[in-house]
Protein backbone atom coordinates (compact mmCIF):
# COMPACT_ATOMS: atom_id res chain seq x y z
CA UNK A 1 0.00 0.00 0.00
CA UNK A 2 1.53 3.38 -0.78
CA UNK A 3 -1.86 5.17 0.48
CA UNK A 4 -0.10 9.05 2.21
CA UNK A 5 -0.62 9.47 6.02
CA UNK A 6 -3.70 10.98 7.25
CA UNK A 7 -2.59 12.31 10.61
CA UNK A 8 -5.98 12.04 12.78
CA UNK A 9 -5.34 11.56 16.65
CA UNK A 10 -4.04 15.49 17.73
CA UNK A 11 -6.02 14.86 21.07
CA UNK A 12 -3.09 12.26 21.66
CA UNK A 13 -0.41 14.82 20.63
CA UNK A 14 -0.92 17.83 17.87
CA UNK A 15 1.89 17.82 15.17
CA UNK A 16 4.39 20.00 16.53
CA UNK A 17 3.40 23.88 15.38
CA UNK A 18 6.16 25.90 13.05
CA UNK A 19 5.97 28.58 15.77
CA UNK A 20 6.98 25.38 18.58
CA UNK A 21 9.71 24.55 16.48
CA UNK A 22 11.25 27.50 15.73
CA UNK A 23 11.15 28.45 19.81
CA UNK A 24 12.44 25.72 20.32
CA UNK A 25 15.43 25.59 18.14
CA UNK A 26 16.31 29.14 19.28
CA UNK A 27 15.85 27.92 22.69
CA UNK A 28 18.37 25.35 22.46
CA UNK A 29 21.12 27.93 21.77
CA UNK A 30 19.79 30.28 24.14
CA UNK A 31 18.46 28.85 27.16
CA UNK A 32 20.39 25.73 28.08
CA UNK A 33 21.66 27.30 31.50
CA UNK A 34 19.77 26.98 34.61
CA UNK A 35 17.72 30.23 35.31
CA UNK A 36 18.55 29.98 39.19
CA UNK A 37 21.79 31.32 38.86
CA UNK A 38 23.59 34.52 38.50
CA UNK A 39 25.85 35.04 35.25
CA UNK A 40 24.92 35.94 31.76
CA UNK A 41 23.99 32.92 30.49
CA UNK A 42 21.80 32.24 33.37
CA UNK A 43 19.62 35.36 33.46
CA UNK A 44 19.01 35.37 29.47
CA UNK A 45 17.40 31.51 30.55
CA UNK A 46 15.82 33.37 33.55
CA UNK A 47 14.31 35.95 31.04
CA UNK A 48 13.20 33.51 28.79
CA UNK A 49 11.48 31.76 31.40
CA UNK A 50 10.17 34.97 32.52
CA UNK A 51 8.52 35.80 29.03
CA UNK A 52 7.26 32.17 28.45
CA UNK A 53 5.67 32.52 31.95
CA UNK A 54 4.07 35.97 30.98
CA UNK A 55 2.83 35.18 27.16
CA UNK A 56 1.19 31.45 28.65
CA UNK A 57 -0.63 33.49 31.59
CA UNK A 58 -1.21 36.27 29.49
CA UNK A 59 -3.14 33.63 26.92
CA UNK A 60 -4.69 32.18 29.41
CA UNK A 61 -5.91 35.26 31.41
CA UNK A 62 -4.39 34.71 34.81
CA UNK A 63 -1.27 35.89 36.95
CA UNK A 64 2.06 34.84 35.83
CA UNK A 65 2.56 33.82 39.39
CA UNK A 66 0.06 31.59 39.56
CA UNK A 67 0.96 29.55 36.93
CA UNK A 68 3.49 27.02 36.76
CA UNK A 69 5.38 24.82 34.07
CA UNK A 70 5.25 21.12 35.07
CA UNK A 71 6.89 17.95 33.49
CA UNK A 72 4.03 16.67 31.65
CA UNK A 73 0.14 17.37 31.57
CA UNK A 74 0.65 14.20 33.67
CA UNK A 75 2.06 15.52 36.46
CA UNK A 76 0.16 18.79 36.25
CA UNK A 77 -2.89 16.65 36.68
CA UNK A 78 -1.39 14.27 39.58
CA UNK A 79 -0.40 18.01 41.55
CA UNK A 80 -3.56 19.46 41.15
CA UNK A 81 -5.37 16.53 42.86
CA UNK A 82 -2.94 15.39 45.45
CA UNK A 83 -2.21 19.38 45.85
CA UNK A 84 -5.65 20.51 46.14
CA UNK A 85 -6.32 17.49 48.44
CA UNK A 86 -3.16 17.97 51.01
CA UNK A 87 -4.16 21.95 51.11
CA UNK A 88 -7.42 21.22 51.85
CA UNK A 89 -6.94 18.40 54.54
CA UNK A 90 -8.34 20.18 57.66
CA UNK A 91 -11.73 20.50 55.51
CA UNK A 92 -11.97 16.84 54.92
CA UNK A 93 -10.28 13.96 52.76
CA UNK A 94 -13.40 13.80 50.06
CA UNK A 95 -12.56 14.00 46.14
CA UNK A 96 -15.30 14.61 43.93
CA UNK A 97 -14.48 14.02 40.20
CA UNK A 98 -16.64 13.09 37.19
CA UNK A 99 -16.80 9.34 35.79
CA UNK A 100 -14.74 10.36 32.73
CA UNK A 101 -11.88 12.33 34.06
CA UNK A 102 -8.67 11.46 32.18
CA UNK A 103 -7.00 8.64 33.41
CA UNK A 104 -4.08 10.87 35.01
CA UNK A 105 -6.64 12.57 37.41
CA UNK A 106 -8.89 8.70 38.24
CA UNK A 107 -5.27 7.40 38.89
CA UNK A 108 -4.09 10.10 41.53
CA UNK A 109 -7.31 9.42 42.85
CA UNK A 110 -6.85 5.93 43.56
CA UNK A 111 -3.45 6.85 45.60
CA UNK A 112 -5.66 9.30 47.38
CA UNK A 113 -8.05 6.34 48.27
CA UNK A 114 -5.10 3.95 49.07
CA UNK A 115 -4.03 6.58 51.84
CA UNK A 116 -6.81 6.02 53.41
CA UNK A 117 -9.25 9.19 51.50
CA UNK A 118 -12.33 9.28 49.90
CA UNK A 119 -13.33 9.41 46.38
CA UNK A 120 -17.15 10.18 44.99
CA UNK A 121 -17.35 9.52 41.25
CA UNK A 122 -20.10 11.63 39.43
CA UNK A 123 -21.93 9.75 36.84
CA UNK A 124 -22.67 10.89 33.24
CA UNK A 125 -25.80 10.37 31.13
CA UNK A 126 -25.72 8.70 27.61
CA UNK A 127 -24.13 11.63 25.56
CA UNK A 128 -21.53 12.24 28.45
CA UNK A 129 -22.36 15.05 30.43
CA UNK A 130 -22.57 14.96 34.24
CA UNK A 131 -25.54 14.87 36.47
CA UNK A 132 -25.76 18.15 38.00
CA UNK A 133 -27.95 16.90 40.78
CA UNK A 134 -25.62 14.28 41.17
CA UNK A 135 -22.61 16.63 40.98
CA UNK A 136 -23.83 19.47 43.92
CA UNK A 137 -25.17 16.22 46.41
CA UNK A 138 -21.61 15.16 46.46
CA UNK A 139 -19.80 18.47 46.01
CA UNK A 140 -22.46 19.50 49.04
CA UNK A 141 -21.01 16.59 51.40
CA UNK A 142 -19.58 16.99 54.34
CA UNK A 143 -15.84 16.69 54.10
CA UNK A 144 -15.36 17.58 50.82
CA UNK A 145 -12.05 18.84 50.14
CA UNK A 146 -11.84 19.18 46.35
CA UNK A 147 -13.94 18.68 43.42
CA UNK A 148 -12.64 17.70 39.76
CA UNK A 149 -14.25 18.26 36.11
CA UNK A 150 -12.76 17.93 32.67
CA UNK A 151 -13.56 20.72 30.40
CA UNK A 152 -14.63 18.62 27.62
CA UNK A 153 -14.25 14.91 27.32
CA UNK A 154 -10.97 13.98 25.78
CA UNK A 155 -12.36 10.82 24.42
CA UNK A 156 -16.05 12.06 23.09
CA UNK A 157 -15.86 15.77 22.98
CA UNK A 158 -18.63 16.65 24.80
CA UNK A 159 -18.03 19.47 27.01
CA UNK A 160 -18.88 19.92 30.46
CA UNK A 161 -21.08 22.73 32.60
CA UNK A 162 -18.43 23.96 34.13
CA UNK A 163 -19.33 27.49 35.13
CA UNK A 164 -22.72 25.67 37.03
CA UNK A 165 -20.28 22.94 38.65
CA UNK A 166 -17.79 26.16 39.93
CA UNK A 167 -21.14 28.19 41.03
CA UNK A 168 -21.90 24.60 42.94
CA UNK A 169 -18.76 24.44 44.67
CA UNK A 170 -18.27 27.86 45.12
CA UNK A 171 -21.53 27.88 46.98
CA UNK A 172 -20.25 24.71 48.99
CA UNK A 173 -17.09 26.35 49.58
CA UNK A 174 -14.90 23.58 47.92
CA UNK A 175 -12.00 24.20 45.03
CA UNK A 176 -12.38 23.18 41.94
CA UNK A 177 -9.61 21.62 40.13
CA UNK A 178 -10.22 21.65 35.91
CA UNK A 179 -8.61 19.38 33.55
CA UNK A 180 -8.65 21.37 30.45
CA UNK A 181 -5.85 19.84 27.76
CA UNK A 182 -8.21 19.26 25.40
CA UNK A 183 -9.94 22.92 25.72
CA UNK A 184 -6.76 24.94 25.69
CA UNK A 185 -5.58 25.78 22.39
CA UNK A 186 -9.00 24.92 20.56
CA UNK A 187 -11.83 26.75 22.83
CA UNK A 188 -12.02 29.70 25.43
CA UNK A 189 -11.05 28.28 28.87
CA UNK A 190 -14.50 28.29 31.05
CA UNK A 191 -14.54 30.29 34.26
CA UNK A 192 -15.30 29.08 37.69
CA UNK A 193 -12.49 26.76 38.65
CA UNK A 194 -9.47 27.16 41.13
CA UNK A 195 -6.90 24.77 39.42
CA UNK A 196 -6.50 24.20 36.05
CA UNK A 197 -4.12 22.23 34.18
CA UNK A 198 -2.89 21.70 30.67
CA UNK A 199 -0.65 20.07 28.44
CA UNK A 200 1.98 21.23 25.39
CA UNK A 201 1.56 18.70 23.00
CA UNK A 202 -2.45 19.24 22.61
CA UNK A 203 -1.95 22.37 21.21
CA UNK A 204 1.30 21.89 19.16
CA UNK A 205 3.91 22.54 21.54
CA UNK A 206 5.96 19.87 22.68
CA UNK A 207 5.64 16.56 24.49
CA UNK A 208 6.72 17.22 28.02
CA UNK A 209 5.38 20.55 29.13
CA UNK A 210 2.63 20.54 31.07
CA UNK A 211 0.93 23.74 33.17
CA UNK A 212 -0.69 24.25 36.34
CA UNK A 213 -2.56 27.14 37.66
CA UNK A 214 -3.27 27.76 41.29
CA UNK A 215 -5.71 31.23 41.29
CA UNK A 216 -4.59 33.33 44.41
CA UNK A 217 -6.47 32.21 47.87
CA UNK A 218 -6.89 28.96 46.57
CA UNK A 219 -5.77 26.61 49.37
CA UNK A 220 -3.25 24.09 47.53
CA UNK A 221 -0.04 22.73 48.68
CA UNK A 222 2.22 21.10 46.74
CA UNK A 223 2.33 16.86 47.73
CA UNK A 224 6.35 16.78 46.40
CA UNK A 225 9.31 16.81 48.40
CA UNK A 226 10.43 20.38 48.52
CA UNK A 227 11.73 22.18 45.79
CA UNK A 228 11.86 25.76 45.44
CA UNK A 229 11.44 26.16 41.65
CA UNK A 230 8.25 26.89 39.88
CA UNK A 231 6.90 28.63 43.18
CA UNK A 232 7.34 25.42 44.93
CA UNK A 233 4.70 23.82 43.13
CA UNK A 234 6.79 21.08 40.98
CA UNK A 235 10.13 19.80 41.40
CA UNK A 236 12.93 20.13 39.08
CA UNK A 237 14.46 22.37 36.66
CA UNK A 238 12.25 23.33 33.68
CA UNK A 239 12.75 22.42 30.06
CA UNK A 240 13.17 26.00 29.00
CA UNK A 241 13.86 25.01 25.16
CA UNK A 242 10.51 23.16 25.41
CA UNK A 243 8.75 25.81 27.88
CA UNK A 244 9.52 28.44 25.27
CA UNK A 245 8.26 26.25 22.77
CA UNK A 246 5.01 25.59 24.74
CA UNK A 247 4.31 29.10 25.87
CA UNK A 248 5.28 30.48 21.93
CA UNK A 249 2.81 28.33 20.25
CA UNK A 250 0.18 28.67 22.71
CA UNK A 251 -0.15 32.16 21.74
CA UNK A 252 0.09 31.48 17.95
CA UNK A 253 -2.49 28.87 18.31
CA UNK A 254 -4.67 31.42 20.72
CA UNK A 255 -4.47 33.87 18.30
CA UNK A 256 -6.75 32.30 15.17
CA UNK A 257 -8.39 29.28 17.78
CA UNK A 258 -11.84 30.70 16.63
CA UNK A 259 -11.28 30.37 12.93
CA UNK A 260 -9.77 27.55 12.98
CA UNK A 261 -12.12 25.69 15.06
CA UNK A 262 -14.83 26.73 13.54
CA UNK A 263 -13.35 25.43 10.32
CA UNK A 264 -12.79 22.05 12.26
CA UNK A 265 -15.96 21.94 13.56
CA UNK A 266 -17.67 22.13 10.38
CA UNK A 267 -14.99 19.16 9.04
CA UNK A 268 -16.48 17.35 12.58
CA UNK A 269 -20.09 17.85 11.22
CA UNK A 270 -19.45 15.93 8.00
CA UNK A 271 -17.75 13.02 9.91
CA UNK A 272 -20.57 12.98 12.22
CA UNK A 273 -23.13 12.96 9.37
CA UNK A 274 -21.30 10.68 7.43
CA UNK A 275 -20.34 8.13 9.65
CA UNK A 276 -24.13 7.77 10.97
CA UNK A 277 -25.54 7.29 7.11
CA UNK A 278 -22.89 5.74 5.10
CA UNK A 279 -21.19 3.35 7.90
CA UNK A 280 -23.82 0.60 8.60
CA UNK A 281 -24.92 -0.24 12.63
CA UNK A 282 -22.41 2.25 14.01
CA UNK A 283 -22.88 4.74 17.02
CA UNK A 284 -21.62 8.10 17.05
CA UNK A 285 -21.38 9.36 20.46
CA UNK A 286 -21.00 12.49 22.42
CA UNK A 287 -22.93 15.32 22.11
CA UNK A 288 -23.27 16.58 18.56
CA UNK A 289 -23.70 20.16 19.39
CA UNK A 290 -21.99 21.33 23.07
CA UNK A 291 -18.86 19.48 22.31
CA UNK A 292 -14.95 20.40 20.88
CA UNK A 293 -14.66 21.92 17.63
CA UNK A 294 -12.40 18.59 16.59
CA UNK A 295 -12.84 15.80 18.08
CA UNK A 296 -15.57 12.86 17.36
CA UNK A 297 -16.13 9.30 18.52
CA UNK A 298 -18.03 6.40 17.13
CA UNK A 299 -18.12 2.47 17.65
CA UNK A 300 -18.67 0.08 14.91
CA UNK A 301 -20.62 -2.71 16.05
CA UNK A 302 -19.54 -6.45 15.70
CA UNK A 303 -15.89 -5.27 14.56
CA UNK A 304 -13.14 -5.57 16.51
CA UNK A 305 -11.37 -2.28 17.47
CA UNK A 306 -8.02 -3.67 17.22
CA UNK A 307 -8.56 -5.17 13.87
CA UNK A 308 -9.96 -1.87 12.68
CA UNK A 309 -7.00 0.44 13.74
CA UNK A 310 -4.71 -1.75 12.15
CA UNK A 311 -6.95 -1.78 8.60
CA UNK A 312 -6.35 2.09 9.41
CA UNK A 313 -3.49 2.21 9.33
CA UNK A 314 -2.41 0.57 6.38
CA UNK A 315 -4.40 2.83 4.18
CA UNK A 316 -2.46 5.25 6.10
CA UNK A 317 -4.90 6.68 8.67
CA UNK A 318 -3.34 7.36 12.10
CA UNK A 319 -6.42 7.11 14.68
CA UNK A 320 -7.39 6.04 18.08
CA UNK A 321 -9.73 3.64 20.29
CA UNK A 322 -11.27 3.40 23.07
CA UNK A 323 -11.49 -0.34 22.96
CA UNK A 324 -10.13 -3.18 25.26
CA UNK A 325 -8.17 -4.90 22.79
CA UNK A 326 -6.46 -1.45 21.86
CA UNK A 327 -5.21 -0.74 25.44
CA UNK A 328 -2.43 -2.34 27.52
CA UNK A 329 -4.95 -3.24 30.38
CA UNK A 330 -7.48 -4.92 28.39
CA UNK A 331 -10.15 -3.19 29.97
CA UNK A 332 -12.65 -1.04 27.72
CA UNK A 333 -13.09 2.87 27.94
CA UNK A 334 -14.26 3.79 31.39
CA UNK A 335 -15.35 7.01 29.84
CA UNK A 336 -17.51 4.97 26.96
CA UNK A 337 -18.47 2.65 29.96
CA UNK A 338 -19.44 5.17 32.00
CA UNK A 339 -21.83 6.62 28.70
CA UNK A 340 -23.26 3.15 28.55
CA UNK A 341 -22.12 3.07 24.87
CA UNK A 342 -21.06 0.50 22.75
CA UNK A 343 -17.04 0.28 23.82
CA UNK A 344 -16.08 -2.01 21.06
CA UNK A 345 -15.25 -1.33 17.06
CA UNK A 346 -14.37 2.20 18.70
CA UNK A 347 -12.70 4.64 16.71
CA UNK A 348 -12.03 8.66 17.48
CA UNK A 349 -10.85 10.95 15.03
CA UNK A 350 -9.18 14.30 16.11
CA UNK A 351 -8.27 16.96 14.22
CA UNK A 352 -5.52 19.38 14.04
CA UNK A 353 -4.55 22.73 12.26
CA UNK A 354 -3.46 21.14 9.00
CA UNK A 355 -6.15 18.32 8.90
CA UNK A 356 -7.52 19.19 5.32
CA UNK A 357 -11.24 18.90 3.53
CA UNK A 358 -9.62 16.50 1.14
CA UNK A 359 -8.13 14.17 4.03
CA UNK A 360 -11.84 13.78 5.50
CA UNK A 361 -13.00 12.89 2.43
CA UNK A 362 -10.43 10.32 2.05
CA UNK A 363 -11.32 8.83 5.70
CA UNK A 364 -15.03 9.36 4.63
CA UNK A 365 -14.78 7.76 1.59
CA UNK A 366 -12.12 4.37 2.64
CA UNK A 367 -14.14 4.22 6.15
CA UNK A 368 -17.09 1.95 4.97
CA UNK A 369 -15.71 -0.32 2.71
CA UNK A 370 -12.29 -0.80 5.47
CA UNK A 371 -15.55 -1.76 8.22
CA UNK A 372 -17.43 -3.70 5.60
CA UNK A 373 -14.39 -5.91 4.77
CA UNK A 374 -13.56 -6.62 8.53
CA UNK A 375 -17.06 -7.64 9.02
CA UNK A 376 -17.26 -9.89 6.03
CA UNK A 377 -13.69 -11.66 7.23
CA UNK A 378 -15.80 -12.36 10.49
CA UNK A 379 -18.82 -13.37 8.98
CA UNK A 380 -20.96 -11.14 11.13
CA UNK A 381 -22.28 -9.36 7.93
CA UNK A 382 -26.58 -8.54 8.08
CA UNK A 383 -26.34 -9.93 12.19
CA UNK B 1 -40.42 -20.54 35.93
CA UNK B 2 -37.68 -22.22 33.33
CA UNK B 3 -34.22 -21.84 33.10
CA UNK B 4 -32.68 -19.35 30.85
CA UNK B 5 -30.57 -20.67 27.61
CA UNK B 6 -26.92 -20.22 28.77
CA UNK B 7 -24.40 -19.26 26.17
CA UNK B 8 -20.98 -19.54 27.31
CA UNK B 9 -18.63 -17.21 25.89
CA UNK B 10 -15.76 -17.58 28.47
CA UNK B 11 -12.53 -17.04 27.48
CA UNK B 12 -13.96 -14.64 24.33
CA UNK B 13 -12.72 -11.44 23.86
CA UNK B 14 -14.98 -8.60 22.61
CA UNK B 15 -16.80 -8.11 20.31
CA UNK B 16 -17.29 -12.26 20.34
CA UNK B 17 -19.55 -12.47 23.31
CA UNK B 18 -21.90 -9.83 21.44
CA UNK B 19 -21.47 -11.25 18.03
CA UNK B 20 -22.73 -14.89 19.76
CA UNK B 21 -26.08 -13.47 21.04
CA UNK B 22 -26.83 -11.85 17.77
CA UNK B 23 -26.39 -14.80 16.26
CA UNK B 24 -28.72 -16.82 18.72
CA UNK B 25 -31.37 -14.74 20.43
CA UNK B 26 -33.25 -14.42 16.59
CA UNK B 27 -33.00 -18.25 16.70
CA UNK B 28 -35.21 -18.12 20.03
CA UNK B 29 -39.29 -17.47 20.19
CA UNK B 30 -39.95 -13.79 21.36
CA UNK B 31 -40.51 -13.67 25.16
CA UNK B 32 -37.16 -16.26 25.51
CA UNK B 33 -34.69 -15.21 28.05
CA UNK B 34 -31.12 -16.24 27.59
CA UNK B 35 -28.06 -15.61 29.94
CA UNK B 36 -24.51 -14.51 28.42
CA UNK B 37 -21.44 -16.23 30.23
CA UNK B 38 -19.05 -13.57 29.11
CA UNK B 39 -15.64 -12.66 31.47
CA UNK B 40 -14.58 -10.11 29.29
CA UNK B 41 -14.73 -7.13 30.93
CA UNK B 42 -15.66 -4.80 27.73
CA UNK B 43 -19.04 -7.15 27.44
CA UNK B 44 -20.59 -5.57 30.70
CA UNK B 45 -20.44 -2.45 28.59
CA UNK B 46 -21.28 -3.71 24.81
CA UNK B 47 -24.14 -6.78 25.91
CA UNK B 48 -26.74 -3.64 27.48
CA UNK B 49 -25.38 -1.04 24.67
CA UNK B 50 -25.97 -4.03 21.76
CA UNK B 51 -29.73 -4.80 23.41
CA UNK B 52 -30.48 -1.12 23.20
CA UNK B 53 -29.30 -0.95 19.64
CA UNK B 54 -31.65 -3.59 18.57
CA UNK B 55 -34.35 -3.37 20.51
CA UNK B 56 -33.99 -5.59 22.70
CA UNK B 57 -34.02 -5.99 26.91
CA UNK B 58 -30.88 -6.28 28.85
CA UNK B 59 -32.73 -7.83 32.01
CA UNK B 60 -29.68 -7.48 34.31
CA UNK B 61 -26.45 -8.76 35.46
CA UNK B 62 -25.70 -12.34 37.81
CA UNK B 63 -22.79 -12.68 39.59
CA UNK B 64 -22.69 -16.49 39.96
CA UNK B 65 -20.06 -19.33 40.55
CA UNK B 66 -19.88 -19.08 36.80
CA UNK B 67 -18.76 -15.40 36.93
CA UNK B 68 -20.70 -12.42 35.35
CA UNK B 69 -23.63 -13.38 34.08
CA UNK B 70 -25.98 -11.16 31.51
CA UNK B 71 -29.77 -11.66 30.81
CA UNK B 72 -31.25 -10.74 27.58
CA UNK B 73 -34.94 -11.14 26.84
CA UNK B 74 -35.74 -11.61 23.07
CA UNK B 75 -38.56 -8.35 22.48
CA UNK B 76 -38.58 -8.26 18.92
Amino acid sequence: MNASPVYLDAASAAPLHPVARQALLAALDDGWADPQRLYAPARRARQLLDAAREAAAATLGVRPDELSFTPSGTAAAHSAVLGGLAGRRRAGSGLVHSAIEHSAVLHAAERHVAGGGTATSVPVNRVGRIDLDAWSTAVGAPGTALAALIAASHEVGTVQPVAAAGAVCAAAGVPLYVDAAQVVGHAPVPAGWSVLTASAHKWGGPPGVGLLVVRKGTRWESPWPMDEREAGRTPGVVNLPAVVAAAASLRAVAADAAARSARLARLVDRIRARVATEVPDVEVVGDPEDRLPHLVTFSCLYVDGEALLHALDRRGFAVSSGSSCTSSTLRPSHVLAAMGVLSHGNVRVSLHRDTTEAEVERFLTELPGIVGALRAEAGVVGL
Amino acid sequence: MTAPEVIDCRGQRCPLPVITLARRLPELPVGALVRVLADDPAAAVDLPAWCRLRGQEFVGRVDGPDGPGFDVRRRR
